[in-house]
């Protein structure tokens, strides 16, 4: 089961003075359970890219399959198929707490399972296991107006309602912008801890290189519209030369750890805070 | 770097809530921003960095306590406007503060609002976008500009004020990193070629390394203020705080903590590899 | 699916039409719409849409973006065409059922539809080859006289101006908000109207939000830099007329009687 990007162009305004390809050929897999990041500066093709996860985009040519499904398929058997299999793709956009527009947190977040036609018992446990998931606390928040909350908390009100839809595949456009460190790393390890008890594949855009190095396994970089790199993040991050083309810098946990090799002070790359403490602090006790 | 420009005396913030109940955005602080200084806020979500920028230009007055600008009274509804261009400002949205649809004729906004005659108008307009490096998008409308080249055309409309400080609320939130590092060093060179005084407010720790002041706010107050290396020489209460500390400087502390004894005030790869210079490792 | 609207797009050049006073633009325009109400013999018309057509010309502004402002609006004079087709007596030329189509009908369909389109092309000129600031400065002088008498012309400009710098971004933030919205399963197309109409909710109250919260900053950005109102304002772009400016005069009075001669003599 996966999501499969297969030769997918893209141009918006087609046609006119003001037309732009915005995806020229891309190809991609993302497997169910899987950490995907996607990176690449502005105008890349990143959004472009992520909205046909769940046709929110056609493609103009080329196909995306999720779990097989083709979402290009007008016929009127393969309708039924498609909305299920849109609904396997929740998409978070950026800045989601500006779609926010029920009265109460609740009544928000069960705006999407109702769509879904469900009975208003399960509405109800979904709603909590969505506030659940995003460290609200249903008692204290679920009779709040949405508006009255800073804006994390709202922030995490609008990803609790797209996770009620309990995708197979989670969408999230920078999902930590704007925040503050605290609570940007609460949003991640929320996010982390989805896709650990769920088994919810993540795909998330992300301007914060060291972010896309300790969550994800595989990571798309972007450029001009066409995919520049695929694979392990520490793979693709070594190509300095690349990610400068692209607009970006190599996560500071190796930009500092190159620069410990290349003093001498240590004898191969490391990639996480923790690893490159203990290596260095033992290195340096020894020679005492 | 001697006399004050921005001084702020026992300044507090109430906002008046829709069920009456007064919510204190800032409540006493004291602040003076020198001239020709570069002073860095930090704080998390709703801690009052907004609310204390806002005060610097008379945006928002206190509602108890004195601002004074360049020796004026915000209060002093007169000097409102010499006030204003003396402090220009940047925000963090950059769709939301250009008003024209061509760069030239927003970047003249301010000077046209000042009544300054359009012969001049015409060379400040022409000498602030040069500065910010936007001189080949004059004709350009806004739409069409990555995020970075925005907040340098905004930049630049505070410039055509002739403003000598410049405030900048989180002008880096929404960028990529590109457009971050633009604009930092946008701001970074105007500060050392001009004298430009600087209040920066971020979220990202390692652009705060630039500066010569840090003060950090919480719950309406400012809690911490020094210099980089003092602030983020003590990881614990800004981890406390919610905030962080750029990757050389917990490193740093981590290591030390592991007995390696490192000399204090380390903020770069740089100062972290030659504060190891004295080790020897096989 | 809302990113093909041109309205109040500017399109920057250096030609002719751009060159042109904001003010005589924008009167010049005003008087053409009301010569085109006046047009009646297909001689005329010929006359007024070849001129409008070397305009567009003139202007460089791509033929493509002029269909696209059209595109909207299609339906508008389709329909119209239709009834002037139908409900016109006159020597009829096709009979089906209670349908009659009459030669007079036929006509008279076309020109009043070719007068809708020229009224839309016209328009279209005039915020494709004007900055909208230099709109607003156009506005603004010649609602000026009115402000003896209390109206605020400065204030009416201004929101013009912004109305049209923020079109752009307020398609794009729509068209997030619905795709926002379908991700979570909401359906826009079924149901009867006040079912519709609720089922707009979401994206109504996001934009209506979001939108206060624009000019909520936007003002304060303006503040910040010393708007206050049209009192003791420069402007760096003076309006002055030039030669150019009288030139296209001569060519409009010309341009007036030979429509005028065409419509009555011929």
């Amino acid at each position: 089961m996966s999501i499969e990007v297969s030769h997918v162009s893209y141009t918006y305004m087609p046609g006119t003075p003001l037309s732009r390809q915005a995806l020229d050929d891309v190809s991609a897999v993302i497997p169910e359970g899987s950490v995907t990041a996607v990176a690449g500066h502005t105008g890349s093709g990143k959004s472009t890219f992520i909205q046909h996860l769940n046709g929110l985009l056609k493609p103009y040519t080329g196909k995306v399959f999720v779990d097989g499904t083709d979402l290009g398929d007008r016929s009127k058997k393969g309708k039924r198929a498609l909305v299920q299999a849109r609904r396997k793709v929740g998409m978070v956009f950026q800045y989601p707490e500006q779609q926010l527009f029920e009265e109460t947190v609740a009544k928000d977040i069960a705006f999407g399972p109702r769509s879904l036609g469900l009975g208003e018992s399960e509405i109800d446990e979904r709603v909590k296991r969505a506030m659940d998931a995003v460290g609200l606390a249903y008692d204290e928040f679920a009779d709040k107006p949405p508006f009255r909350l800073s804006g994390g908390q709202m922030r995490r009100v609008a990803i609790a309602g797209v996770l009620a839809l309990e995708p197979a595949y989670l969408v999230l456009d920078e999902p930590t912008a704007g925040l503050d460190p605290r609570s940007r790393e609460e949003l991640l390890q929320q996010m982390m801890r989805l896709h650990r008890k769920q088994h919810t594949a993540i795909i998330f855009v992300s301007h914060h290189m060291d972010d896309i190095l300790r969550l994800a396994d595989t990571m798309l970089l972007f450029r001009d519209g066409k995919i520049a790199a695929k694979g392990a993040p520490r793979e693709v991050f070594m190509q300095t030369e690349l990610l400068k083309e692209c607009g970006l810098r190599p996560p500071r946990i190796m930009e500092l750890s190159s620069e410990l090799c290349r003093a001498g002070y240590l004898s191969q790359m490391v990639y996480t805070e923790k690893e490159l403490v203990d290596v260095l602090g033992r290195r340096l006790r020894d020679a005492r | 770097m001697q006399e004050p420009l921005i001084v702020m005396q026992d300044v507090s913030h109430v906002f008046q809530a829709d069920d009456g109940v007064g919510k204190a955005a800032l409540s006493h602080v004291d602040l003076t921003v020198k001239r020709g200084e570069f002073v860095t806020v930090l704080g998390r979500n709703g801690s009052g960095k907004s609310t204390l920028a806002r005060h610097c230009n008379a945006l928002l007055l206190p509602t108890s306590g004195h601002c004074v600008v360049a020796g004026m009274d915000t209060r002093e509804e007169k000097d409102l406007w010499k006030i204003r261009s003396h402090v220009g400002m940047v925000f963090q949205n950059p769709d939301n503060q250009l008003v024209a649809a061509v760069v030239e004729d927003d970047v003249a906004f301010g000077p046209e609002n000042l009544g300054v005659p359009p012969q001049e108008i015409r060379s400040r307009v022409h000498e602030s976008l040069e500065a910010v490096g936007m001189e080949h998008f004059r004709h350009c409308a806004p739409h069409l500009l990555s995020g970075g080249q925005k907040q340098r055309v905004a930049i630049a409309g505070a410039l055509a004020m002739q403003t000598e400080c410049l405030v900048l609320d989180e002008p880096t939130a929404m960028l990529d990193p590109q457009g971050r590092a633009e604009v930092l060093r946008t701001v970074c060179r105007l500060h050392e070629e001009r004298g430009l005084t600087v209040v920066y407010i971020t979220h990202f720790m390692e652009e705060a390394t630039v500066a010569d002041r840090i003060v950090v706010m919480d719950q309406g107050q400012i809690c911490r203020a020094g210099t980089p290396k003092e602030i983020f020489g003590d990881v614990k209460s800004m981890d406390e705080l919610g905030l962080s500390v750029p990757l050389a400087a917990r490193v740093a502390f981590d290591l030390r903590r592991k007995g390696v004894k490192l000399p204090a005030g380390i903020l770069t790869d740089t100062d972290l590899v030659q504060a190891l210079e004295g080790y020897h490792v096989h | 699916m809302l990113g093909n609207i041109t309205v109040g797009q500017y399109f920057p050049g250096n030609s002719l039409l751009h060159r042109l006073d904001p003010r005589l633009k924008i009167v010049l325009l005003f008087l053409m719409l009301i010569e085109v109400f006046l047009l009646e013999k297909p001689a005329a018309y010929a006359f007024f849409t070849a001129v409008t057509v070397l305009f567009v010309v003139i202007s460089r502004v791509p033929l493509r973006t002029f269909v696209r402002a059209l595109k909207p609006l299609w339906w508008i004079v389709l329909f119209t065409f239709v009834i002037h087709l139908l409900t016109t007596p006159g020597r009829e030329i096709f009979h089906a059922g209670i349908l009659t189509i009459s030669e007079e009908g036929l006509t008279k369909g076309c020109l009043i539809s070719l007068r809708l389109v020229l009224l839309i092309v016209l328009s279209s000129l005039l915020t494709f080859t004007t900055s909208p600031l230099k709109l607003t400065d156009g506005m603004d002088a010649l609602l000026s006289p009115g402000k003896r008498f209390g109206l605020p012309a400065h204030e009416l400009a201004m929101m013009m101006t912004i109305a049209l710098r923020f079109i752009p971004t307020l398609i794009e933030e729509t068209d997030t908000i619905i795709k926002a919205q379908e991700s979570r399963g909401a359906d826009f197309t079924t149901g009867n109207m006040f079912v519709r109409l609720k089922n707009m909710l979401p994206i109504l109250v996001p934009l209506f939000l979001s939108s206060f919260r624009r000019a909520d900053e936007l003002a304060l950005a303006m503040e910040a830099r010393c708007y206050r109102g049209g009192e003791g304002r420069t402007q760096m772009k003076e309006l002055r007329f030039a030669t150019w400016d009288g030139a296209a005069v001569l060519l409009f009075l010309l341009f007036t009687v030979a429509a005028f001669l065409l419509n009555h003599y011929l």
